[in-house]
């Protein structure tokens, strides 16, 4: 242990703590910016860049970052003398000189880091000012750039490549030129970006944000010829509360229904259907692919992979285009939604399908460039219409002066609402295999599970294994969120490694409670935990927790797909993959 | 009989080699190939007197020789036994040729051990290294010492790191040595990167060897195996003599496997800058040789620590390694007598700007500025007057005429708001301009800073921005508080070396030459004339007549006055373009670097 | 001297088909012999990503300039992201992905040049060539740059044109010195 004193206050840690750390043991916060953690994770940046968290140490000659500077027995640290007021001071309005003043028109505008120091610091002059660094905006499917607002954090970099190992992005030019672009400046959409929306969901200022399609859902809300349709993510009713300041973790689900209602949406469904249907399609196939597999087919291919995460689909079709045939072939949820809402259910209510528009509430950004892929249209017309984030959402109710607080619960409407608690669990890393499980080892051993949670599949950490027991038949498991855990796992298949009978991967860190959709949770791991606690609660409230129990989908099945896997069920819950190029000047040979 | 030809750069520059084929040939015509002995050597550092031939044993310094000089040389002095006269040089004061280079003021002063075989010896012949003593240390360090008696050597001699911030050589390799490892690496930082020093590059170009040398030596003492020589690009004729010397070094025995019978195994591979002097800091250096953007980071760790690949690392510049054979050889007592008490041996300056004898220097540690200017530099050019000295490179500091007398070390050079860097010397005199000479510097920072920390990437550019309104004549009231303010602060909060030294030229210049910055703010006056915003173009009464030529040429109307009356200029109007001054046929109008307060209380009133 | 760089769409004319590492075909728009090239560059360093500055020093040397699917090549090769390849390309400025002229005019803008007027001198060239640092003359005779200190201070101000040094070099001597290379 390591005694020091911070503020005149002693404080005592281990070897190896950074000063910042063992001020907040000491109870004093000192400021920082480009610094980021996700402990829980094992997520870091300190690039030790802004230098806003510099202290004066004793007998030290320049201020000492406190994010990366270790502690020192007998260490004397001032965090607020003149000195290093002046310095943060300073250093702050340098890094606004070179930022462009259109906070008012921001969309980072409440969320923005960099504002809040400027409120915190009290910064009411700008005394440095000159020329400014400008770059060319980008829009993408999912994300807008506008680098102009880029600080150098580098949090997004290493998201990119260290945690997410997409390599999309990189920092580039030198000196005050340098900012964070994909290469050759080109866009995001020519690059290998996955559109996990991680860079935007730790991005401090407006440089990275999610595209806004809001409008362009209220313009349909106001066409009375449209049925507008919605569907939620499970992972959106854990964290939207956030928004209007309830403690992370609390559900909103009913809030969250009345005032979609109220937002004017006809039918407000719930893609927790469809992630029921989603178990019926891919645990059937993950019974099949075993049993073929067992019963000595070699074209089986194994381990099957989960394909209901659209960043991840992007990931294995830039990164892995030769083991294409290796996940399964059923929709994201979204997806399945979108086809089922706009046949089986726009018939049931007798709508065409180009009157029906279908928008999903999401945690997700990869999910906007997900619904305009082309294999995802009937002639043009594409099965979701939109898909807006957690956030957009929440910024919907305020426009819409809903007091979300004050709104009583209400429920689904019927039959594309109706879900249990296997699809809730979705929301949560390892959730879709637990839920894969629960209905595979009663389609398999016919038998009923009695206890449906299995525990073993639970947790933070970012690769996790265990081998489930299905009545004798041991079928080995592999978990992995943040792409980068997905990336040693894929690499395993690839060079012939992997025993896994299946592997679920979810591209964000922590699943899609962690999506780049959801609020910023400003590197605050604890929210995250929350999050995840507050589906599995969802779940323990279900009275059915079982997808292949969900009496809509039964019913879905009698009247319309026939049984999983079915010539109609693949037309409408099917996909294909298509290898895509990491090389921006490259073209894949068509 | 030998016939030395600098084949430096500079002297390549101006057609050595060719002045070295015509020797060759002529030497050969004549039949004195036996007898006479022609090589091509490094950098004899007076290079602004190049190409330049010394003929030993008689010391005779020919200077700025042409190729067409070859035969005279032959002719007179070889086979006559005349020194061509003409060619000698001519002591500046005296007048008078000087015959014997050991007489040459540039040379009466100067000690010199990293530059010792430089000028001496042919570089591309390992054979005239041995000759002269290299790989002499390193088998004496092999056979006699253990890895800790050589690092004692090294610590006892007070051998300082030579380019920058003089960290005691000895303990680094300690350092490296104490932390444990599978592999460990000995890194020699030749990215000399410091526009206008170019010392690191005269010794790999002129004595390879002994670098090579001594990075060996400190692969034994600190455990490592492998070697690299972090060189930048643009010295493409370092790079070429390095690749000869490790390829003989490897013949010999010298490097590589089992070295001397010793078993001692290193060897040494190169890996290039690309022009980023932010590389010369040594973790920017690391990242760099990882194929990385070139980006320093925090210290802790320290390269000794966690370097290349991770591994422990010893970097050590080019003139450091450059004298641990010597000192090894001759001892430490021989080292540690030369010096002052903090700082021993010598150190090597490359001496440019407005003085007589530009060139590579070197010089005992504790000699004055004045030494070095007025002695071995042979004073200021043209006769002018000093104005300042800018030492330590893009990030040092300006000493002034109060300097003059401070003998030089690492700790006096601090003390004056400057540092030792890695040796740029640049003579400054009254025409030029402090602001513009900050504002010059701080641009260079500006294009270099990698960006990574606030403070230097936008910090510095700050900075110019505001030296550069008042060079422009609009600075206003406040800037210099806060060029001051900007100044420490990125001093204070830059995250390495470079961030942390890049406001030193506004930092001394403000602190020495405080007046010339308020008369470019407030009296908008640059006294040396070098700042073209704040020249006013002036029609002088006595001998204007009137002709109306000026104002009919003028752009912008400017210029007022009757016909046959005197002319004015509007200040407030005129936007410097001369146009009127080439038109005018009487010489009336004049460019002076005073605002004519005058002209505007005539104006105002 | 920060780099903006817009890529000439002439630079994508050839086409040409390589098997990446995984399997997948894909079309390079580099001549074969090109592709060759930088593969045996490649394999000269073992595909060693550290040793990327070392494998663009030796590319560059080959085609004169580092234009977007050569790093594209070498990204893929070396097993690194092409963004990471170009933000080391535009780090250093001994890289450039604009060809230079056939007569590249290097200006020591170093201290020693500089106080001896080696900025007249710059202002000199780039009147004279009408361009800009960095740019190159549209009949691709001439670029100009600059670099810094070249060793030769005894020399200052010195200007490279190609691989031959001038020395002493004052403004009136530009046109001198271009025009020897004009014919």
């Amino acid at each position: 242990m390591i005694t020091l004193t911070i503020d005149k206050k002693k404080v005592q840690v281990e070897k190896g703590t950074t000063i910042l750390k063992a001020a907040h043991k000491a109870g004093v916060e000192i400021p920082t910016l480009c610094h980021f953690e996700l402990c829980d994770m094992g997520i870091e940046n300190k690039p030790g860049g802004c230098r806003l968290c510099v202290v004066e140490v004793e007998g030290r000659r320049n201020l000492a970052p406190s994010c990366i500077t270790e502690v020192d027995e007998g260490m004397v640290i001032e965090t607020h003398s003149t000195r290093v007021l002046n310095a943060r001071t300073t250093v702050l309005k340098l890094i606004i000189s070179d930022h462009p003043f259109d906070c008012l028109v921001c969309a980072k505008s409440g969320q923005c880091e960099l504002q809040s120091l400027a409120t915190q610091f009290g910064i009411r002059s700008m005394p440095y000012e000159g020329e400014q660094s400008k770059y060319r905006k980008d829009s993408s499917p999912s994300i807008i750039r506008d680098v102009d607002k880029c600080i150098m954090c580098r949090r997004c970099e290493m998201m990119c490549n260290e945690v997410q190992t997409v390599g999309a992005l990189s920092a580039i030019n030198r000196g005050f030129m340098s900012v964070v672009a994909p290469a050759f400046e080109m866009n995001l959409e020519v690059s290998p970006c996955t559109y996990c929306g991680q860079c935007v969901s730790v991005c401090p200022t407006g440089a990275l944000t999610e595209v806004d399609h809001t409008n362009d859902i209220i313009r349909f809300l106001a066409d009375p010829s449209k049925t507008v349709v919605v569907q939620t993510a499970p992972a959106v009713r854990a964290a939207l509360g956030e928004e209007f300041g309830l403690e992370p973790g609390t559900l909103v689900t009913g809030k969250m229904v009345t005032a979609l209602r109220e937002l004017g949406f006809d039918y407000v469904f719930d893609t927790v259907f469809a992630a029921d249907l989603t178990i019926m399609e891919e645990g059937t196939e993950l019974l099949q692919r075993v049993r073929g597999h067992l019963a000595g087919d070699t074209n089986v291919r194994l381990p099957i992979l989960t394909s209901c995460c659209p960043g991840w689909v992007n990931f294995f079709e830039h990164n892995f285009p030769d083991l294409l045939d290796v996940p399964s072939t059923s929709k994201s949820p979204q997806q399945m939604f979108g086809a089922i809402a706009k046949s089986y259910f726009a018939e049931k209510i007798g709508v065409n399908r180009n009157e029906m528009i279908v928008v999903s509430i999401m945690p997700c950004l990869a999910k906007k460039y997900e619904c305009q892929r082309d294999e995802f249209k009937v002639d043009g017309n594409p099965d979701v219409d939109f898909s807006i984030s957690t956030r957009e959402l929440a910024a919907f109710i305020k426009k819409a002066n809903i007091d979300f607080l004050n709104l009583p619960d209400e429920d689904f409407d019927d039959p594309l609402g109706e879900s249990t608690g296997a699809g809730v669990i979705f929301g949560n890393t390892g959730g879709v295999i637990e839920a894969a499980c629960r209905t595979a080892y009663e389609l398999h051993t016919g038998k009923k599970l009695e206890k449906v949670e299995f525990t073993e599949l639970r947790g933070m950490k970012g690769i996790r294994s265990a081998t489930v027991d299905f009545n004798g038949l041991d079928l080995n498991i592999g978990i992995a969120h943040g792409l980068g855990n997905a990336r040693k796992l894929l690499d395993d298949v690839r060079s012939g490694k992997s025993n896994y009978h299946a592997i679920e991967v979810m591209a964000c860190p922590g699943g899609c409670i962690g999506g780049g959709g959801q609020p910023y949770h400003h590197g605050n791991s604890e929210i995250l935990n929350k999050r995840a606690a507050a589906i599995y609660t969802e779940d323990e409230r279900k009275i059915i927790r079982k997808s292949h129990e969900n009496p809509s989908i039964i019913k879905l099945y009698e009247e319309f797909l026939g049984e999983p896997g079915s010539d109609k069920a693949h037309s409408l819950l099917h996909t294909e993959y298509f290898p895509k190029s990491n090389a921006l000047t490259m073209h894949l040979k068509s | 009989m030998h016939l030395l030809v600098c084949a430096g750069t500079g002297c390549h520059s101006s057609e050595s080699d060719l002045v070295y084929e015509m020797l060759r040939d002529e030497i050969e015509r004549k039949g004195l190939d036996k007898e006479v002995q022609i090589i091509r050597t490094g950098c004899f550092g007076f290079c602004e007197k190049g190409p330049i031939v010394k003929i030993l044993p008689d010391n005779t310094f020919y200077t700025q020789v042409k190729p067409t000089d070859a035969k005279e040389i032959i002719d007179e002095h070889l086979i006559k036994g005349r020194s061509v006269h003409r060619l000698l040089y001519t002591d500046p004061e005296t007048m008078e040729h000087v015959l014997d280079s050991k007489h040459m003021g540039f040379y009466k002063k100067q000690l010199r051990i990293a530059l010792r075989n430089c000028g001496t010896i042919d570089p591309e012949n390992i054979d005239e290294s041995i000759g002269r003593n290299a790989y002499q240390a390193l088998g004496k360090v092999l056979t006699e010492y253990s890895p800790q008696q050589t690092i004692d050597i090294i610590k006892q001699s007070g051998l300082r790191g030579r380019g920058g911030a003089g960290f005691p050589t000895g303990l680094k390799w300690e350092i490296t040595r104490k932390n444990d490892a599978d592999q460990k690496y000995v890194v020699c930082n030749a990215d000399e990167g410091d526009p206008g020093a170019f010392m690191d590059r005269s010794i790999l170009e002129g004595d390879p060897h002994s670098v090579l040398e001594a990075m060996a030596i400190c692969g034994y003492c600190i455990g490592a195996t492998k070697g690299l020589v972090y060189i930048r690009a643009e010295y493409p004729l370092a790079i070429k003599r390095l690749k000869i010397a490790i390829a003989q070094a490897r013949d010999y025995g010298l490097l590589g496997e089992n070295i001397l019978g010793t078993g001692f195994s290193f060897d040494i591979g190169l890996k290039y800058g690309a022009g980023a002097f932010v590389c010369g800091e040594e973790t920017a250096l690391i990242h760099s040789m990882e194929g990385k953007r070139g980006e320093p980071s925090n210290k802790p760790p320290f390269p000794a620590q966690s370097g290349y690949l991770g591994k422990p690392t010893n970097v050590n510049n080019v003139e450091t390694f450059a004298n641990v054979p010597v000192i090894i050889l001759k001892g430490t007592d021989w080292f540690s007598a030369i010096g002052t008490e903090k700082s021993k041996g010598t150190k090597v300056f490359a001496l440019a700007g407005k003085i007589n004898n530009v060139g590579l220097i070197e010089v005992p540690m504790g000699i004055t500025l004045r030494e070095i200017i007025y002695e071995i530099g042979g004073g200021i050019k043209d006769g002018k007057k000093f104005k300042a000295v800018q030492t330590g490179g893009p990030s040092g500091g300006c000493l002034t005429e109060k300097h003059l007398d401070t003998r030089i070390d690492y700790e006096s050079l601090t003390a004056a708001g400057s540092m030792m860097g890695s040796g740029g010397m640049i003579v400054l005199d009254e025409d030029d301009c402090m602001v513009s000479v900050a504002k010059f510097f701080l641009g260079f920072i500006v294009e270099e800073s990698c960006g990574k920390c606030a403070p230097c990437r936008i910090g510095n550019k700050r900075l110019h921005e505001i030296l550069t309104r008042i060079t422009e004549g609009n600075g206003t009231q406040g800037d210099i508080e806060k060029l001051r303010n900007l100044a420490n602060v990125i001093k204070d909060t830059s995250l390495c070396g470079l961030g942390q030294t890049s406001p030193n030229p506004v930092l001394s210049t403000l602190d020495n030459f405080m007046d010339e910055y308020m008369e470019h703010v407030y009296d908008k006056k640059c006294r040396s004339g070098k700042c073209s915003s704040l020249l006013y173009y002036v029609i002088s009464a006595d001998d204007c007549t009137g002709c109306m030529a000026c104002k009919r040429v003028c752009p912008t109307h400017a210029i007022n006055g009757e016909r046959r009356g005197v002319h004015w200029i509007n200040q407030e109007i005129c936007i410097k373009c001369g146009a009127c001054m080439d038109k005018c046929q009487f010489d009336a109008i004049s460019l002076l670097n005073d605002y004519p307060r005058e002209m505007a209380d005539v104006i105002s009133n | 001297m920060s780099k903006k760089i817009n890529i000439p769409p002439e630079l994508f004319t050839y086409t040409e088909r390589v098997t990446r590492a995984n399997g997948l075909e894909v079309i390079v728009n580099l001549p074969k012999e090109k592709i060759e090239k930088i593969n045996d560059i490649c394999n000269s360093f073992d595909n060693n990503p550290r040793e990327l500055v070392n494998v663009l020093h030796e590319t560059q040397h080959a085609f004169g300039y580092l234009p977007a699917e050569v790093q594209d090549v070498i990204a893929n090769n070396l097993d690194l992201s092409v963004a990471h390849v170009y933000g080391v390309v535009t780090f250093y400025s001994f890289f450039t992905m604009i060809p230079k002229g056939e007569y590249p005019i290097s200006i020591c803008t170093g201290t020693a040049c500089y106080v001896r007027g080696a900025e007249k001198v710059l202002e000199e060239f780039k009147k004279e060539l009408d361009i800009k640092v960095g740019e190159t003359t549209p009949d691709g005779k001439f670029s100009i740059n600059c670099l810094r200190c070249v060793g030769a201070c005894g020399l200052a101000p010195v200007v490279l044109v190609g691989e031959k040094v001038y020395g002493h070099v004052s403004p009136d001597r530009v046109k001198l010195i271009l025009d020897k290379y004009k014919r």
